[in-house]
Protein backbone atom coordinates (compact mmCIF):
# COMPACT_ATOMS: atom_id res chain seq x y z
CA UNK A 1 0.00 0.00 0.00
CA UNK A 2 1.38 3.41 -0.89
CA UNK A 3 2.30 5.55 2.11
CA UNK A 4 0.82 3.33 4.85
CA UNK A 5 -0.31 4.67 8.19
CA UNK A 6 -1.41 8.06 6.86
CA UNK A 7 -4.45 8.13 9.14
CA UNK A 8 -2.25 7.40 12.15
CA UNK A 9 -0.05 10.38 11.27
CA UNK A 10 -3.12 12.57 10.94
CA UNK A 11 -4.37 11.39 14.32
CA UNK A 12 -1.00 12.13 15.94
CA UNK A 13 -0.96 15.56 14.30
CA UNK A 14 -4.41 16.49 15.57
CA UNK A 15 -3.72 15.18 19.08
CA UNK A 16 -0.53 17.25 19.16
CA UNK A 17 -2.42 20.32 17.95
CA UNK A 18 -5.06 19.90 20.64
CA UNK A 19 -2.39 19.38 23.29
CA UNK A 20 -0.49 22.47 22.18
CA UNK A 21 -3.72 24.41 22.19
CA UNK A 22 -4.46 23.24 25.74
CA UNK A 23 -1.14 24.51 27.07
CA UNK A 24 -1.15 27.60 24.88
CA UNK A 25 -2.40 30.16 27.45
CA UNK A 26 0.84 29.69 29.40
CA UNK A 27 2.96 30.95 26.53
CA UNK A 28 3.89 34.42 25.43
CA UNK A 29 1.12 35.83 23.26
CA UNK A 30 3.49 37.12 20.63
CA UNK A 31 5.03 33.69 20.08
CA UNK A 32 1.59 32.13 19.97
CA UNK A 33 0.61 34.58 17.27
CA UNK A 34 3.63 33.85 15.12
CA UNK A 35 3.20 30.09 15.50
CA UNK A 36 -0.42 30.46 14.42
CA UNK A 37 0.94 32.26 11.35
CA UNK A 38 3.24 29.29 10.81
CA UNK A 39 0.28 26.88 10.76
CA UNK A 40 -1.49 29.08 8.21
CA UNK A 41 1.69 29.25 6.12
CA UNK A 42 1.95 25.45 6.18
CA UNK A 43 -1.61 25.16 4.85
CA UNK A 44 -0.88 27.68 2.08
CA UNK A 45 2.43 26.13 1.04
CA UNK A 46 1.19 22.54 1.16
CA UNK A 47 -1.88 23.30 -0.92
CA UNK A 48 0.08 25.34 -3.46
CA UNK A 49 2.58 22.50 -3.67
CA UNK A 50 -0.19 20.26 -5.02
CA UNK A 51 -0.71 22.70 -7.89
CA UNK A 52 2.81 23.99 -8.55
CA UNK A 53 4.90 21.08 -7.36
CA UNK A 54 3.07 17.83 -8.00
CA UNK A 55 0.87 18.83 -10.93
CA UNK A 56 3.41 21.26 -12.39
CA UNK A 57 0.95 24.09 -13.09
CA UNK A 58 2.66 27.32 -12.19
CA UNK A 59 0.02 29.35 -10.34
CA UNK A 60 0.67 32.81 -8.94
CA UNK A 61 -2.83 33.38 -7.65
CA UNK A 62 -2.80 31.63 -4.30
CA UNK A 63 -3.16 34.84 -2.30
CA UNK A 64 -6.30 35.51 -4.35
CA UNK A 65 -7.93 32.29 -3.18
CA UNK A 66 -6.80 33.03 0.35
CA UNK A 67 -8.49 36.44 0.08
CA UNK A 68 -11.71 34.93 -1.29
CA UNK A 69 -11.94 32.41 1.55
CA UNK A 70 -10.83 34.93 4.18
CA UNK A 71 -13.27 37.65 3.19
CA UNK A 72 -16.15 35.25 2.80
CA UNK A 73 -15.75 33.55 6.18
CA UNK A 74 -15.07 36.88 7.95
CA UNK A 75 -18.17 38.38 6.34
CA UNK A 76 -20.20 35.38 7.54
CA UNK A 77 -18.91 35.76 11.10
CA UNK A 78 -19.76 39.44 11.13
CA UNK A 79 -23.15 38.86 9.54
CA UNK A 80 -24.41 36.28 12.05
CA UNK A 81 -23.39 38.47 14.99
CA UNK A 82 -21.52 37.72 18.17
CA UNK A 83 -24.08 35.33 19.68
CA UNK A 84 -23.82 32.61 17.08
CA UNK A 85 -20.23 33.35 16.07
CA UNK A 86 -19.09 32.40 19.54
CA UNK A 87 -20.69 28.95 19.33
CA UNK A 88 -18.07 26.24 19.05
CA UNK A 89 -19.64 24.66 15.95
CA UNK A 90 -19.76 27.90 14.03
CA UNK A 91 -16.06 28.43 13.37
CA UNK A 92 -15.40 25.18 11.47
CA UNK A 93 -18.52 25.84 9.41
CA UNK A 94 -17.46 29.34 8.46
CA UNK A 95 -13.98 28.05 7.56
CA UNK A 96 -15.44 25.32 5.37
CA UNK A 97 -17.79 27.84 3.78
CA UNK A 98 -14.80 30.06 2.95
CA UNK A 99 -12.91 27.07 1.58
CA UNK A 100 -15.83 25.95 -0.57
CA UNK A 101 -16.36 29.45 -1.90
CA UNK A 102 -12.68 29.67 -2.82
CA UNK A 103 -12.95 26.23 -4.45
CA UNK A 104 -15.88 27.38 -6.59
CA UNK A 105 -13.90 30.46 -7.65
CA UNK A 106 -10.92 28.15 -8.29
CA UNK A 107 -13.10 26.05 -10.56
CA UNK A 108 -14.35 29.07 -12.49
CA UNK A 109 -10.80 30.41 -12.93
CA UNK A 110 -9.25 27.01 -13.52
CA UNK A 111 -11.47 25.64 -16.26
CA UNK A 112 -10.56 28.26 -18.87
CA UNK A 113 -7.04 29.12 -17.70
CA UNK A 114 -5.63 25.63 -17.22
CA UNK A 115 -5.66 25.21 -20.99
CA UNK A 116 -2.73 27.57 -20.96
CA UNK A 117 0.76 26.38 -20.27
CA UNK A 118 3.67 27.58 -18.20
CA UNK A 119 4.22 31.32 -18.36
CA UNK A 120 0.73 32.05 -19.67
CA UNK A 121 -0.93 30.30 -16.78
CA UNK A 122 1.32 32.20 -14.36
CA UNK A 123 0.27 35.51 -15.90
CA UNK A 124 -3.44 34.67 -15.88
CA UNK A 125 -3.39 33.54 -12.25
CA UNK A 126 -1.37 36.63 -11.31
CA UNK A 127 -4.03 38.74 -12.97
CA UNK A 128 -6.75 36.82 -11.16
CA UNK A 129 -5.14 37.59 -7.80
CA UNK A 130 -5.02 41.28 -8.64
CA UNK A 131 -8.67 41.25 -9.76
CA UNK A 132 -9.70 39.78 -6.40
CA UNK A 133 -7.70 42.44 -4.60
CA UNK A 134 -9.27 45.24 -6.64
CA UNK A 135 -12.75 43.82 -6.09
CA UNK A 136 -12.15 43.70 -2.34
CA UNK A 137 -10.82 47.24 -2.46
CA UNK A 138 -14.02 48.50 -4.05
CA UNK A 139 -16.69 46.50 -2.28
CA UNK A 140 -18.33 48.42 0.56
CA UNK A 141 -19.79 45.25 2.09
CA UNK A 142 -16.30 44.06 3.00
CA UNK A 143 -14.95 47.43 4.06
CA UNK A 144 -13.45 48.49 0.71
CA UNK A 145 -10.00 50.12 0.95
CA UNK A 146 -10.12 50.70 4.68
CA UNK A 147 -10.50 46.97 5.33
CA UNK A 148 -12.80 44.69 7.26
CA UNK A 149 -12.57 45.35 11.00
CA UNK A 150 -13.79 43.70 14.17
CA UNK A 151 -13.69 40.09 13.05
CA UNK A 152 -14.11 37.86 16.13
CA UNK A 153 -10.95 36.21 17.42
CA UNK A 154 -11.73 32.56 16.81
CA UNK A 155 -8.48 31.19 15.45
CA UNK A 156 -6.34 29.47 18.03
CA UNK A 157 -3.02 27.71 17.72
CA UNK A 158 -4.87 24.40 17.88
CA UNK A 159 -7.10 25.23 14.91
CA UNK A 160 -4.16 26.44 12.90
CA UNK A 161 -1.97 23.39 13.59
CA UNK A 162 -4.86 20.94 13.41
CA UNK A 163 -5.94 22.18 9.99
CA UNK A 164 -2.33 22.22 8.85
CA UNK A 165 -2.23 18.50 9.75
CA UNK A 166 -5.46 17.93 7.81
CA UNK A 167 -4.05 19.73 4.75
CA UNK A 168 -0.84 17.73 4.85
CA UNK A 169 -2.87 14.54 5.22
CA UNK A 170 -5.11 15.40 2.28
CA UNK A 171 -2.33 16.34 -0.11
CA UNK A 172 -0.08 13.45 0.90
CA UNK A 173 -2.74 10.75 0.70
CA UNK A 174 -4.00 12.11 -2.61
CA UNK A 175 -0.57 12.13 -4.18
CA UNK A 176 0.36 8.71 -2.81
CA UNK A 177 -2.64 6.91 -4.24
CA UNK A 178 -3.01 5.32 -7.64
CA UNK A 179 -5.57 8.01 -8.40
CA UNK A 180 -3.16 10.78 -7.40
CA UNK A 181 -0.22 9.44 -9.39
CA UNK A 182 -2.18 11.10 -12.18
CA UNK A 183 -1.14 14.54 -10.85
CA UNK A 184 2.53 13.66 -11.18
CA UNK A 185 1.97 12.01 -14.56
CA UNK A 186 0.43 15.25 -15.84
CA UNK A 187 3.43 17.18 -14.53
CA UNK A 188 5.89 14.83 -16.24
CA UNK A 189 4.29 14.42 -19.65
CA UNK A 190 0.80 15.58 -20.55
CA UNK A 191 0.67 13.74 -23.86
CA UNK A 192 1.75 10.44 -22.36
CA UNK A 193 -0.63 10.90 -19.42
CA UNK A 194 -3.54 11.60 -21.73
CA UNK A 195 -2.81 8.60 -23.95
CA UNK A 196 -2.68 6.37 -20.87
CA UNK A 197 -6.15 7.35 -19.82
CA UNK A 198 -5.47 10.32 -17.53
CA UNK A 199 -7.89 13.13 -18.31
CA UNK A 200 -5.34 15.93 -18.03
CA UNK A 201 -7.80 18.82 -17.95
CA UNK A 202 -9.84 17.24 -15.20
CA UNK A 203 -6.70 16.36 -13.23
CA UNK A 204 -5.35 19.91 -13.43
CA UNK A 205 -8.69 21.43 -12.45
CA UNK A 206 -8.96 18.97 -9.54
CA UNK A 207 -5.53 19.99 -8.25
CA UNK A 208 -6.41 23.66 -8.70
CA UNK A 209 -9.74 23.39 -6.91
CA UNK A 210 -8.24 21.38 -4.05
CA UNK A 211 -5.47 23.94 -3.66
CA UNK A 212 -7.98 26.79 -3.75
CA UNK A 213 -10.14 25.08 -1.12
CA UNK A 214 -7.29 24.87 1.39
CA UNK A 215 -6.09 28.37 0.54
CA UNK A 216 -9.65 29.53 1.36
CA UNK A 217 -9.48 27.74 4.70
CA UNK A 218 -6.12 29.38 5.39
CA UNK A 219 -7.71 32.72 4.55
CA UNK A 220 -10.50 32.07 7.06
CA UNK A 221 -7.98 31.21 9.75
CA UNK A 222 -5.99 34.32 8.90
CA UNK A 223 -9.06 36.56 9.07
CA UNK A 224 -10.10 35.26 12.50
CA UNK A 225 -6.51 35.45 13.69
CA UNK A 226 -5.61 39.02 12.70
CA UNK A 227 -9.23 40.19 13.22
CA UNK A 228 -8.67 42.61 10.37
CA UNK A 229 -8.55 42.12 6.61
CA UNK A 230 -7.11 44.64 4.22
CA UNK A 231 -6.93 44.23 0.42
CA UNK A 232 -3.28 45.32 0.52
CA UNK A 233 -2.37 42.15 2.40
CA UNK A 234 -3.49 39.97 -0.51
CA UNK A 235 -1.46 41.49 -3.32
CA UNK A 236 0.78 39.55 -5.64
CA UNK A 237 3.67 39.81 -3.17
CA UNK A 238 1.75 37.49 -0.87
CA UNK A 239 1.45 34.96 -3.71
CA UNK A 240 5.18 35.24 -4.33
CA UNK A 241 5.79 34.59 -0.62
CA UNK A 242 3.91 31.29 -0.90
CA UNK A 243 5.66 30.32 -4.13
CA UNK A 244 9.04 30.91 -2.48
CA UNK A 245 7.94 28.71 0.41
CA UNK A 246 7.09 25.92 -2.02
CA UNK A 247 10.39 26.24 -3.90
CA UNK A 248 12.48 26.35 -0.75
CA UNK A 249 10.40 23.51 0.72
CA UNK A 250 11.01 21.34 -2.33
CA UNK A 251 14.73 22.02 -2.10
CA UNK A 252 14.81 21.24 1.62
CA UNK A 253 12.89 18.01 1.03
CA UNK A 254 15.38 16.97 -1.61
CA UNK A 255 18.19 17.90 0.71
CA UNK A 256 16.84 15.65 3.45
CA UNK A 257 16.19 12.75 1.07
CA UNK A 258 19.60 13.18 -0.52
CA UNK A 259 21.36 13.18 2.87
CA UNK A 260 19.47 10.05 3.89
CA UNK A 261 20.41 8.29 0.68
CA UNK A 262 24.00 9.32 1.16
CA UNK A 263 24.38 8.37 4.81
CA UNK A 264 21.86 5.52 5.20
CA UNK A 265 22.12 4.17 1.68
CA UNK A 266 18.35 4.23 1.29
CA UNK A 267 15.41 6.51 1.96
CA UNK A 268 13.11 5.25 4.72
CA UNK A 269 9.54 6.59 4.95
CA UNK A 270 9.61 7.88 1.42
CA UNK A 271 7.15 10.68 0.84
CA UNK A 272 7.43 12.03 4.36
CA UNK A 273 10.50 14.13 3.66
CA UNK A 274 8.95 16.25 0.95
CA UNK A 275 6.28 17.19 3.51
CA UNK A 276 8.89 17.88 6.15
CA UNK A 277 10.68 20.13 3.66
CA UNK A 278 7.55 22.20 3.10
CA UNK A 279 6.86 22.42 6.82
CA UNK A 280 10.39 23.55 7.66
CA UNK A 281 10.34 26.11 4.89
CA UNK A 282 7.02 27.48 6.20
CA UNK A 283 8.49 27.72 9.70
CA UNK A 284 11.68 29.33 8.42
CA UNK A 285 10.07 31.87 6.13
CA UNK A 286 7.48 32.88 8.74
CA UNK A 287 9.98 33.33 11.54
CA UNK A 288 12.76 34.99 9.54
CA UNK A 289 10.87 38.21 8.80
CA UNK A 290 9.80 38.30 12.46
CA UNK A 291 13.34 37.95 13.72
CA UNK A 292 14.67 40.43 11.18
CA UNK A 293 11.95 42.99 11.77
CA UNK A 294 14.26 45.96 11.10
CA UNK A 295 15.14 44.56 7.69
CA UNK A 296 11.59 43.51 6.75
CA UNK A 297 11.67 45.84 3.76
CA UNK A 298 14.58 43.91 2.31
CA UNK A 299 12.67 40.63 2.41
CA UNK A 300 12.08 40.59 -1.33
CA UNK A 301 15.76 41.06 -2.06
CA UNK A 302 16.56 38.13 0.21
CA UNK A 303 13.87 36.04 -1.51
CA UNK A 304 15.18 36.88 -4.95
CA UNK A 305 18.71 35.94 -3.93
CA UNK A 306 17.41 32.79 -2.28
CA UNK A 307 15.62 31.68 -5.43
CA UNK A 308 18.63 32.41 -7.63
CA UNK A 309 20.85 30.46 -5.26
CA UNK A 310 18.42 27.55 -5.08
CA UNK A 311 18.20 27.41 -8.86
CA UNK A 312 21.97 27.52 -9.27
CA UNK A 313 22.88 25.26 -6.37
CA UNK A 314 20.01 22.81 -6.38
CA UNK A 315 20.38 19.96 -3.88
CA UNK A 316 20.66 17.51 -6.76
CA UNK A 317 23.71 19.43 -7.93
CA UNK A 318 25.11 19.51 -4.40
CA UNK A 319 24.86 15.78 -3.98
CA UNK A 320 26.30 14.95 -7.35
CA UNK A 321 29.22 17.24 -6.51
CA UNK A 322 29.78 15.54 -3.15
CA UNK A 323 29.62 12.03 -4.56
CA UNK A 324 31.95 13.07 -7.38
CA UNK A 325 34.50 14.29 -4.87
CA UNK A 326 34.16 11.05 -2.93
CA UNK A 327 34.76 9.00 -6.04
CA UNK A 328 37.82 11.04 -6.86
CA UNK A 329 39.16 10.60 -3.38
CA UNK A 330 38.67 6.87 -3.43
CA UNK A 331 40.31 6.42 -6.83
CA UNK B 1 -18.54 -9.58 -42.22
CA UNK B 2 -18.27 -7.99 -38.82
CA UNK B 3 -17.34 -4.36 -38.26
CA UNK B 4 -13.58 -3.82 -38.18
CA UNK B 5 -12.10 -2.76 -34.83
CA UNK B 6 -10.54 0.35 -36.31
CA UNK B 7 -11.61 1.94 -39.53
CA UNK B 8 -10.20 5.03 -41.19
CA UNK B 9 -12.42 6.34 -43.94
CA UNK B 10 -10.84 8.98 -46.19
CA UNK B 11 -9.16 10.54 -43.16
CA UNK B 12 -7.37 13.74 -44.08
CA UNK B 13 -5.48 16.22 -41.97
CA UNK B 14 -4.05 19.56 -43.06
CA UNK B 15 -1.74 21.85 -41.16
CA UNK B 16 -2.06 25.17 -42.95
CA UNK B 17 -1.08 24.45 -46.55
CA UNK B 18 0.48 21.09 -45.77
CA UNK B 19 -1.62 17.99 -46.16
CA UNK B 20 0.07 15.59 -43.77
CA UNK B 21 -2.29 12.70 -44.32
CA UNK B 22 -4.53 12.58 -47.37
CA UNK B 23 -7.65 10.46 -47.75
CA UNK B 24 -6.27 7.55 -45.83
CA UNK B 25 -8.53 4.54 -45.69
CA UNK B 26 -7.39 1.66 -43.58
CA UNK B 27 -8.98 -0.94 -41.37
CA UNK B 28 -7.68 -3.17 -38.64
CA UNK B 29 -9.66 -6.19 -37.53
CA UNK B 30 -9.65 -7.87 -34.16
CA UNK B 31 -6.48 -9.83 -33.52
CA UNK B 32 -4.83 -8.54 -36.68
CA UNK B 33 -1.26 -7.26 -36.92
CA UNK B 34 -1.01 -4.50 -39.49
CA UNK B 35 2.13 -2.63 -40.45
CA UNK B 36 2.25 1.01 -41.54
CA UNK B 37 5.43 1.91 -43.38
CA UNK B 38 6.71 4.75 -45.49
CA UNK B 39 9.66 7.11 -45.86
CA UNK B 40 10.37 9.75 -43.23
CA UNK B 41 7.69 12.44 -43.15
CA UNK B 42 5.13 10.25 -44.90
CA UNK B 43 2.58 10.89 -42.15
CA UNK B 44 2.74 7.68 -40.16
CA UNK B 45 2.99 9.27 -36.74
CA UNK B 46 0.41 11.88 -37.75
CA UNK B 47 -1.93 9.02 -38.60
CA UNK B 48 -1.29 7.62 -35.11
CA UNK B 49 -2.05 10.98 -33.58
CA UNK B 50 -5.34 11.12 -35.47
CA UNK B 51 -6.31 7.63 -34.38
CA UNK B 52 -5.54 8.37 -30.74
CA UNK B 53 -7.38 11.69 -30.78
CA UNK B 54 -4.35 13.97 -30.34
CA UNK B 55 -5.26 15.57 -33.69
CA UNK B 56 -8.70 15.80 -35.23
CA UNK B 57 -8.91 14.88 -38.91
CA UNK B 58 -9.75 17.86 -41.15
CA UNK B 59 -12.12 15.66 -43.10
CA UNK B 60 -13.06 12.01 -43.23
CA UNK B 61 -13.96 9.80 -40.30
CA UNK B 62 -12.26 7.39 -37.96
CA UNK B 63 -14.36 4.72 -36.33
CA UNK B 64 -13.42 2.52 -33.42
CA UNK B 65 -15.69 -0.46 -32.90
CA UNK B 66 -18.07 1.17 -35.33
CA UNK B 67 -18.28 4.46 -33.40
CA UNK B 68 -17.00 7.73 -34.79
CA UNK B 69 -14.17 9.08 -32.64
CA UNK B 70 -14.41 12.71 -33.69
CA UNK B 71 -14.10 15.01 -30.69
CA UNK B 72 -13.34 12.21 -28.26
CA UNK B 73 -10.44 13.01 -25.90
CA UNK B 74 -7.34 10.78 -26.06
CA UNK B 75 -7.91 9.72 -22.43
CA UNK B 76 -11.43 8.59 -23.31
CA UNK B 77 -10.11 6.67 -26.31
CA UNK B 78 -7.58 4.99 -24.03
CA UNK B 79 -10.50 4.00 -21.84
CA UNK B 80 -12.35 2.62 -24.87
CA UNK B 81 -9.35 0.47 -25.72
CA UNK B 82 -6.78 2.29 -27.83
CA UNK B 83 -3.28 2.30 -26.33
CA UNK B 84 -0.06 3.53 -27.87
CA UNK B 85 3.65 3.91 -27.45
CA UNK B 86 5.73 6.81 -28.69
CA UNK B 87 8.50 7.18 -31.20
CA UNK B 88 10.64 9.03 -28.67
CA UNK B 89 10.00 7.28 -25.39
CA UNK B 90 7.65 9.19 -23.10
CA UNK B 91 7.85 7.62 -19.66
CA UNK B 92 6.92 9.53 -16.50
CA UNK B 93 10.39 10.48 -15.38
CA UNK B 94 9.73 11.30 -11.75
CA UNK B 95 7.75 8.12 -11.15
CA UNK B 96 9.11 4.69 -10.40
CA UNK B 97 8.75 1.80 -12.83
CA UNK B 98 5.75 0.34 -11.01
CA UNK B 99 4.13 3.77 -10.64
CA UNK B 100 4.36 4.26 -14.40
CA UNK B 101 2.24 1.13 -14.70
CA UNK B 102 -0.09 2.28 -11.91
CA UNK B 103 -0.88 5.49 -13.78
CA UNK B 104 -2.07 3.45 -16.73
CA UNK B 105 -3.88 0.98 -14.46
CA UNK B 106 -5.79 3.90 -12.97
CA UNK B 107 -8.47 3.32 -15.61
CA UNK B 108 -9.36 0.04 -13.94
CA UNK B 109 -9.13 1.22 -10.38
CA UNK B 110 -12.62 2.38 -9.40
CA UNK B 111 -11.33 4.47 -6.47
CA UNK B 112 -11.33 8.18 -7.16
CA UNK B 113 -10.61 11.40 -5.31
CA UNK B 114 -12.61 10.79 -2.15
CA UNK B 115 -11.66 7.14 -2.01
CA UNK B 116 -8.00 8.18 -1.97
CA UNK B 117 -8.69 10.74 0.77
CA UNK B 118 -10.72 8.45 2.97
CA UNK B 119 -8.51 5.35 2.55
CA UNK B 120 -11.24 2.94 3.58
CA UNK B 121 -11.34 -0.83 3.21
CA UNK B 122 -12.50 -0.71 -0.39
CA UNK B 123 -9.70 1.64 -1.31
CA UNK B 124 -7.06 -0.59 0.28
CA UNK B 125 -8.41 -3.59 -1.57
CA UNK B 126 -8.39 -1.76 -4.91
CA UNK B 127 -4.87 -0.44 -4.31
CA UNK B 128 -3.64 -3.93 -3.49
CA UNK B 129 -5.27 -5.30 -6.63
CA UNK B 130 -3.78 -2.58 -8.82
CA UNK B 131 -0.36 -3.20 -7.34
CA UNK B 132 -0.66 -6.95 -7.80
CA UNK B 133 -1.78 -6.55 -11.38
CA UNK B 134 1.07 -4.11 -12.11
CA UNK B 135 3.61 -6.49 -10.59
CA UNK B 136 2.27 -9.40 -12.60
CA UNK B 137 2.66 -7.39 -15.77
CA UNK B 138 6.20 -6.40 -14.83
CA UNK B 139 7.05 -10.01 -14.05
CA UNK B 140 5.78 -11.25 -17.40
CA UNK B 141 8.13 -8.83 -19.11
CA UNK B 142 11.02 -9.40 -16.77
CA UNK B 143 10.96 -5.87 -15.42
CA UNK B 144 9.91 -6.65 -11.85
CA UNK B 145 13.46 -6.33 -10.56
CA UNK B 146 13.40 -2.63 -11.53
CA UNK B 147 10.06 -1.91 -9.88
CA UNK B 148 11.23 0.75 -7.41
CA UNK B 149 13.72 2.46 -9.72
CA UNK B 150 13.11 5.65 -11.59
CA UNK B 151 11.69 4.77 -14.97
CA UNK B 152 14.20 6.82 -16.93
CA UNK B 153 17.17 5.21 -15.18
CA UNK B 154 16.46 1.94 -17.01
CA UNK B 155 18.56 0.76 -19.99
CA UNK B 156 17.18 1.99 -23.30
CA UNK B 157 15.71 -1.32 -24.47
CA UNK B 158 13.98 -1.84 -21.13
CA UNK B 159 12.50 1.66 -21.31
CA UNK B 160 10.98 0.77 -24.67
CA UNK B 161 9.57 -2.43 -23.22
CA UNK B 162 8.28 -0.61 -20.14
CA UNK B 163 6.39 1.75 -22.41
CA UNK B 164 4.73 -1.23 -24.08
CA UNK B 165 3.89 -2.74 -20.68
CA UNK B 166 2.42 0.59 -19.58
CA UNK B 167 0.24 0.64 -22.68
CA UNK B 168 -0.89 -2.91 -21.89
CA UNK B 169 -1.88 -1.88 -18.37
CA UNK B 170 -4.75 0.15 -19.85
CA UNK B 171 -6.06 -3.24 -21.10
CA UNK B 172 -6.39 -2.18 -24.72
CA UNK B 173 -8.10 -3.86 -27.64
CA UNK B 174 -5.88 -2.06 -30.13
CA UNK B 175 -2.23 -1.32 -29.54
CA UNK B 176 -0.39 1.23 -31.65
CA UNK B 177 3.38 0.84 -31.65
CA UNK B 178 5.37 3.76 -33.03
CA UNK B 179 8.79 2.53 -34.14
CA UNK B 180 9.34 0.14 -31.24
CA UNK B 181 12.57 -1.19 -32.78
CA UNK B 182 14.23 2.21 -33.16
CA UNK B 183 17.73 2.21 -31.74
CA UNK B 184 17.79 -1.52 -31.05
CA UNK B 185 20.48 -3.95 -32.16
CA UNK B 186 19.62 -7.04 -34.23
CA UNK B 187 19.27 -9.42 -31.30
CA UNK B 188 17.10 -6.95 -29.40
CA UNK B 189 14.98 -6.63 -32.52
CA UNK B 190 14.48 -10.39 -32.60
CA UNK B 191 13.41 -10.28 -28.96
CA UNK B 192 11.03 -7.46 -29.74
CA UNK B 193 9.42 -9.40 -32.60
CA UNK B 194 8.85 -12.31 -30.26
CA UNK B 195 7.48 -9.95 -27.64
CA UNK B 196 5.00 -8.31 -30.01
CA UNK B 197 3.85 -11.71 -31.18
CA UNK B 198 3.53 -12.90 -27.59
CA UNK B 199 1.44 -9.98 -26.36
CA UNK B 200 -0.79 -10.12 -29.40
CA UNK B 201 -1.59 -13.77 -28.74
CA UNK B 202 -1.79 -13.51 -24.97
CA UNK B 203 -4.02 -10.45 -24.77
CA UNK B 204 -5.83 -11.07 -28.05
CA UNK B 205 -4.86 -7.63 -29.33
CA UNK B 206 -5.02 -5.95 -32.66
CA UNK B 207 -1.71 -4.23 -33.34
CA UNK B 208 -0.92 -1.39 -35.69
CA UNK B 209 2.81 -1.06 -36.10
CA UNK B 210 4.83 1.79 -37.52
CA UNK B 211 8.36 0.64 -38.18
CA UNK B 212 11.30 1.40 -40.42
CA UNK B 213 13.02 -1.91 -39.95
CA UNK B 214 11.88 -4.04 -42.88
CA UNK B 215 12.97 -7.27 -41.26
CA UNK B 216 10.68 -6.62 -38.30
CA UNK B 217 7.74 -5.44 -40.41
CA UNK B 218 7.95 -8.19 -43.00
CA UNK B 219 8.54 -10.77 -40.28
CA UNK B 220 5.47 -10.24 -38.16
CA UNK B 221 2.82 -8.24 -40.02
CA UNK B 222 -0.10 -9.96 -41.66
CA UNK B 223 -0.88 -6.93 -43.77
CA UNK B 224 1.08 -3.81 -44.61
CA UNK B 225 0.00 -0.37 -45.77
CA UNK B 226 2.53 1.96 -47.37
CA UNK B 227 2.33 5.74 -47.07
CA UNK B 228 4.14 8.30 -49.16
CA UNK B 229 3.58 12.05 -48.83
CA UNK B 230 0.48 11.32 -46.75
CA UNK B 231 -1.13 9.06 -49.33
CA UNK B 232 -1.55 5.33 -49.18
CA UNK B 233 0.23 3.99 -52.23
CA UNK B 234 -0.11 0.30 -51.57
CA UNK B 235 -1.62 -2.25 -49.23
CA UNK B 236 -1.25 -5.99 -49.11
CA UNK B 237 0.57 -8.95 -47.64
CA UNK B 238 4.31 -8.62 -46.99
CA UNK B 239 4.99 -10.62 -50.18
CA UNK B 240 2.82 -8.35 -52.30
CA UNK B 241 4.37 -5.24 -50.82
CA UNK B 242 7.93 -6.42 -51.43
CA UNK B 243 7.42 -6.60 -55.17
CA UNK B 244 4.97 -3.71 -55.53
CA UNK B 245 6.45 -1.33 -58.14
CA UNK B 246 5.22 1.85 -56.39
CA UNK B 247 6.74 0.77 -53.09
CA UNK B 248 10.06 0.00 -54.67
CA UNK B 249 9.97 3.40 -56.34
CA UNK B 250 9.21 5.18 -53.08
CA UNK B 251 11.89 3.37 -51.15
CA UNK B 252 14.62 2.79 -53.71
CA UNK B 253 14.03 5.48 -56.29
CA UNK B 254 12.56 5.22 -59.79
CA UNK B 255 15.72 3.88 -61.41
CA UNK B 256 15.47 0.59 -59.58
CA UNK B 257 12.13 -0.32 -61.13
Amino acid sequence: MPFPGAKRWLFIGIVLAVAVSYFAPQFNRYYLGVWTDVGIAIILATSLNLINGYTGQFSLGHAGFMAVGGYFSAWLSLKVGAGIAEAFWFFPLTLIAGGLFAAVVGFLVGVPSLRLRGDYLAIVTLGFGEIIRVIAQNTQAVGAASGLKGIPKLTTLGWSFGLAAVTIYAVTTLVHSTYGRGFIAVCDDEIAAESNGVNTTRTKVTAFVTGAFFAGIAGGLYAHHKQFLSPVGFGWLKSIDIVVMVILGGALGELIEGSLRMFCGRVPLKGLWATLGIVSSAVLLTWLPELLREFAEYRMIVYALLIILLMLLSPAWLFSAISLRRERRSS
Amino acid sequence: MSVPLLELDQATIRFGGLTAVSELSLSVREGELVGLIGPNGAGKTTAFNMITGVYQPTSGTIRFEGRCTRGVKPSKLADLGIARTFQNIRLFRSLSVIDNIRVAARLHNPQGYFGALWRGKGWKQCEAETEKHALELLEIFNLARFRGEEATSLPYGDQRRLEIVRALATRPKLLLLDEPAAGMNPSEKDDLMRLIHFIKERYNLAVLLVEHDMKVVMGICQRIAVLEYGRKIAEGTPKEIQCHPKVIEAYLGAAAV
